[in-house]
């Protein structure tokens, strides 16, 4: 791979054209209207046509006009339908905007001979080209698209920055800014138009399909990472940056790994794009996969080491023999009521020996005086709450199953309360541990179980 | 758009006297049709947009599809072969919307749109990959992506006819299925319908019709032939059955008007063609559609601004005879009493023009005669036994707001003005009932508040 300064060039007005994407469409994903920016992006196709038709100029301000006009109609027509017609949303958008790509592409089509559109260019986009097309601004050389798109750049942050607290209020709460009695239609007929106008000037540099993942993946993305309006922008940026960096070093290393020379970074990016997304779905923190995965092997972990401290207790108290590591680690459902397996068990009795609950005595293991505090608090609440679920007339036969669920989520507090209907004993006649055996609740006694 | 083409031409496409075009026609109406079938089970389950995110995924199994043919030493041009790889595409976006939306939790709109650019993304990055190997033919393969009905072979377009017509049964035979998951997925799975997999085979229906619609109008415009029809037909009926037939009706108009235009007139892309005239259709269901258009909707509500302003017409000239009689008139006092034009205007604070309208309305269903000076009006016994109603409706709702909403009894003209106009009678017997009062129908009660203006 030989990095050039075509390369750069590339990467940057692609950087840009993203980090613009990002911005403005963070705010469509925080209002639930996602889609709306694969509409608009289809939609502009009519008003760039009838714009270039009617002042027959290729000038940008004329196609980013024609452009916004398209959008706001899109977006308004897309309301009417589903507000006087009651359709669904998202029915009347797809309605809306398949009706104007369709008149945009018979217009493009007739009026072939007059009308210089290359639909193809529009869609896929020529971002490679982009930096070859140079224009000098104030004594510096730099690329067209870099200009149109620095300038979109800079009105999208201006809006944001200058609309910060509005945008933030209707974004998060469209309920309460309503009620406060800001017109929250205003706000989304102006971004509909900052939607339209990047969208636009991106299209030139980069095609419409970049453009569209780059209005919701940022947005997504940082949405599952952070929920602060500003850093969830900030983080929008930085996956925008990463997907144009890494779509155009993967469009010219890709494919020579296969003999072929290179293919579309706008392609490429998007690709990037769904890579950013899978990572996500595994690494966000609460929704992904692996957050939910440990947080599901720490809770098996810490029933697990309760219910063995709990046997360890059991075992005393009927005067048997100090149990061996292979009786411990058994699986047995009603014990460990289907939370944790063998593996769960044998790292409990790891964790707590390390933590001096738990000690070695000859061929067996005893609980230590630490432990047997602990425990004999899991037994009092296992044991009082068999005592309550039998007094409020659950069969003695069944209480054993649902006091084993709850003994792990029970408080000293809850514990006292529920101390006061119960007598020495359960209903299986077994003495319930005193309330002196522990003082203080056991670490893990408060936590929710799922 | 000043080419016409001539006469007999336009008479052989009509007809479908030539072989080439009548395939075509039928084979794409087909289309349209099963897709305004289809498309009415995923509007009313709300999953209209699902067709977008799948027809841009067919562009990636499209494009591996060549890739594996083309690996596998043939040309890369066998149709089925690449419909193939768009139904795998088209599925494997539906499995990847459902686990984005249900691990990540997002909404399913956001998820729709990572699915559908992600998808298309890899697609374009392969055809670019593609146009530059030297074996196979790529050429064509973009023709997916805005379609070409004009060029089609008879073959494919044979093939889409028939793969129309078998997708159109099948959903008929899961139509009562379908009919109860759209409606109540929660009551379905209470009747023990695997409502799983009945979405799967909804889903698999909607990948089924955008595979074979891709070649007829492209993948961006086949989404239309999926929503369209079926938002168009909600306007006429709520009846599900009569819905999925005028879908199924306009999708194939659709189909054929635009297959046929695009025949007739060069340079016209059929597939914006067709979804232009389905627009069209549903411009118009959505204008005279007889169960939510626009036309009816204002029809309504003129109708019901008339009613209540000849309400208001009644009660008016009610209490003015109240008011001169200093008591609640009886149906023969208020038929022999006469009021002032000027005072009618001046008590409900009409206009000229209002009262001149309310006047009119009044006269036309002959509920208002002129008494003996011009000045005044009278009731006629019709207009008394229908003043009478509407008084007592108003004055019975105005002691329910009094009695049981603590609303201020100045208050409560304004709240009793509302809501009397749409009092029914079981309403009103239940009103009754509750102020246990006023067992003679015909019995008005006095006015709970001074009435204002005060007459003279």
């Amino acid at each position: 791979m030989s990095w050039t300064a075509l390369d750069t060039g590339i990467v940057v007005v692609a950087a840009v054209s993203a980090m613009a994407c990002a911005l403005i469409g963070s705010f469509l994903v925080l209002r639930r209207m996602s889609m709306m920016g694969d509409a608009i992006s289809h939609a502009v196709l009519p008003g760039i046509a009838v714009a270039f038709l009617v002042t027959l100029s290729r000038d940008t301000a004329v196609i980013v006009v024609g452009a916004a006009v398209a959008g706001v109609l899109t977006a308004a027509f897309t309301q009417l339908i589903h507000q006087v017609g009651n359709v669904d949303r998202g029915a009347a958008m797809g309605v809306v905007f398949t009706t104007m790509f369709a008149l945009g592409l018979i217009l493009i089509v007739r009026s072939a001979d007059a009308v210089h559109i290359d639909v193809h260019t529009v869609f896929y986009g020529a971002v490679e080209l982009a930096p070859l097309n140079d224009v000098v601004v104030a004594g510096v050389r730099m690329p067209r698209a870099l200009l149109i798109l620095g300038a979109v750049f800079a009105a999208d942050l201006a809006f944001v920055l200058l609309l910060f607290k509005e945008l933030n209020l209707t974004s998060f709460d469209p309920e309460f800014a309503r009620a406060t009695g800001f017109d929250s239609r205003l706000m989304h007929y102006a971004l509909v138009v900052m939607v339209a106008v990047t969208i636009v000037a991106a299209f030139e540099s980069v095609g419409s399909i970049l453009v569209i993942a780059m209005l919701i993946v940022p947005g997504v993305v940082a949405g599952l990472f952070t929920r602060r309006l500003w850093s969830l922008l900030l983080f929008g940026q930085g996956v925008a940056l990463v997907c144009a960096v890494g779509g155009h070093l993967g469009a010219i290393t890709v494919p020579r790994w296969f003999g072929l020379s290179d293919t579309s970074t706008a392609g490429m990016m998007t690709v990037v794009a769904g890579a950013v997304v899978a990572v996500a779905l595994v690494a966000a923190p609460e929704r992904g996969l692996a957050a939910r995965a440990l947080h599901r092997g720490r809770v098996a972990l810490a029933v697990g080491r309760e219910d063995l401290l709990v046997e360890l207790l059991r075992v005393e108290e009927r005067g048997a023999p100090a149990p061996g590591r292979r009786e411990l680690v058994r699986e047995e459902a009603s014990r460990i009521a289907g939370r944790s397996n063998r593996f769960d068990r044998s790292v409990a009795l790891l964790v707590e020996r390390v933590r001096g609950r738990v000690r070695r005595v000859g061929a067996g293991f005893r609980l230590t005086t630490a432990g047997r505090r602990l425990a004999s608090g899991l037994l009092r609440s296992h044991r009082l709450w068999e005592s309550y679920l039998f007094a409020e007339g659950d069969p003695a036969a069944e209480v054993h199953f649902a006091a084993h669920q709850l003994e792990h989520v029970t408080s000293a507090g809850m514990r006292a309360d529920l101390a006061r209907g119960a007598g020495a004993t359960d209903p299986h006649g077994r003495p319930i541990p005193d309330a002196a055996a522990d003082p203080t609740p056991p670490e893990r006694s408060s936590r929710r179980k799922a | 758009m000043s080419y016409l083409p001539p006469w007999e031409q336009v008479w052989r496409v009509l007809t479908l006297s030539d072989f080439n075009t009548r395939v075509v026609v039928v084979g794409v109406a087909l289309l349209g049709m099963a897709a305004g079938i289809i498309g009415t089970f995923t509007l009313l389950r709300k999953r209209a947009l699902v067709s977008d995110a799948v027809s841009h995924a067919t562009l990636p199994g499209i494009a591996a599809a060549w890739l594996v043919m083309v690996a596998l030493g043939g040309t890369g041009k066998w149709f089925p072969g690449l419909l193939l790889g768009a139904a795998a595409g088209g599925l494997a976006a539906v499995a990847a919307v459902l686990v984005v939306r249900s691990v990540l939790r997002l909404h399913e709109d956001a998820a729709l749109g990572i699915v559908l650019s992600v998808s298309f993304g890899i697609g374009i990055a392969l055809l670019g990959v593609i146009q530059q190997m030297r074996r196979g033919s790529a050429a064509g393969l973009d023709s997916f992506i805005y379609g070409k009905t004009a060029s089609m072979l008879v073959a494919d377009a044979m093939l889409i006819g028939i793969t129309s017509l078998v997708l159109v049964v099948v959903a008929v035979l899961l139509f009562k299925e379908l009919n109860l998951l759209c409606f109540d997925a929660a009551y379905a799975a209470s009747q023990g319908l695997p409502v799983g997999l009945l979405d799967a085979a909804m889903l698999t229906l909607v990948v089924a019709v955008t595979v074979i619609g891709l070649q007829a109008v492209g993948l961006i415009l086949i989404v239309a032939l999926l929503i369209t029809p079926a938002a168009a037909a909600r306007f006429w009926t709520y009846d599900l059955r009569l819905m999925t037939i005028l879908a199924a009706l306009i999708g194939a108009a659709g189909g054929f008007i635009g297959a046929g235009l695009s025949a007739l007139v060069p340079r016209l892309p059929a597939g914006a063609v067709i979804v232009v005239t389905i627009a069209a259709g549903f411009a118009v269901s959505a204008l005279f559609g007889t169960r939510r258009g626009l036309l009816r909707l204002l029809l309504e509500r003129h109708r019901g601004d008339r009613r209540i302003r000849r309400e208001h017409l009644l009660r008016a000239v009610f209490e003015q005879v109240e008011g001169q009689l200093g008591a609640t008139p009886d149906r023969a006092a208020l038929e022999a009493g006469a009021v002032s034009r000027s005072h009618l205007a001046l008590h409900r604070g009409w206009t000229r023009q209002e009262l001149a309208a309310a006047l009119r309305i009044g006269r036309r269903e002959s509920w208002l005669q002129p008494a003996a000076e011009s000045e005044l009006v009278r009731l006629t016994p019709a207009g008394a036994a229908l003043a009478l109603r509407i008084v007592r409706n108003h004055r019975l709702w105005e002691l329910y707001l009094i009695r049981y909403a603590d609303v201020a009894t100045s208050r409560v003209d304004r709240g009793a003005d509302r809501i009397e106009h749409v009092l029914e009678p079981e309403l009103v017997a239940e009103l009754e009932a509750q102020l246990e009062r006023m067992p003679d129908a015909a019995a008005v009660a006095a006015s709970p508040h001074a009435l204002a203006p005060e007459t003279p």
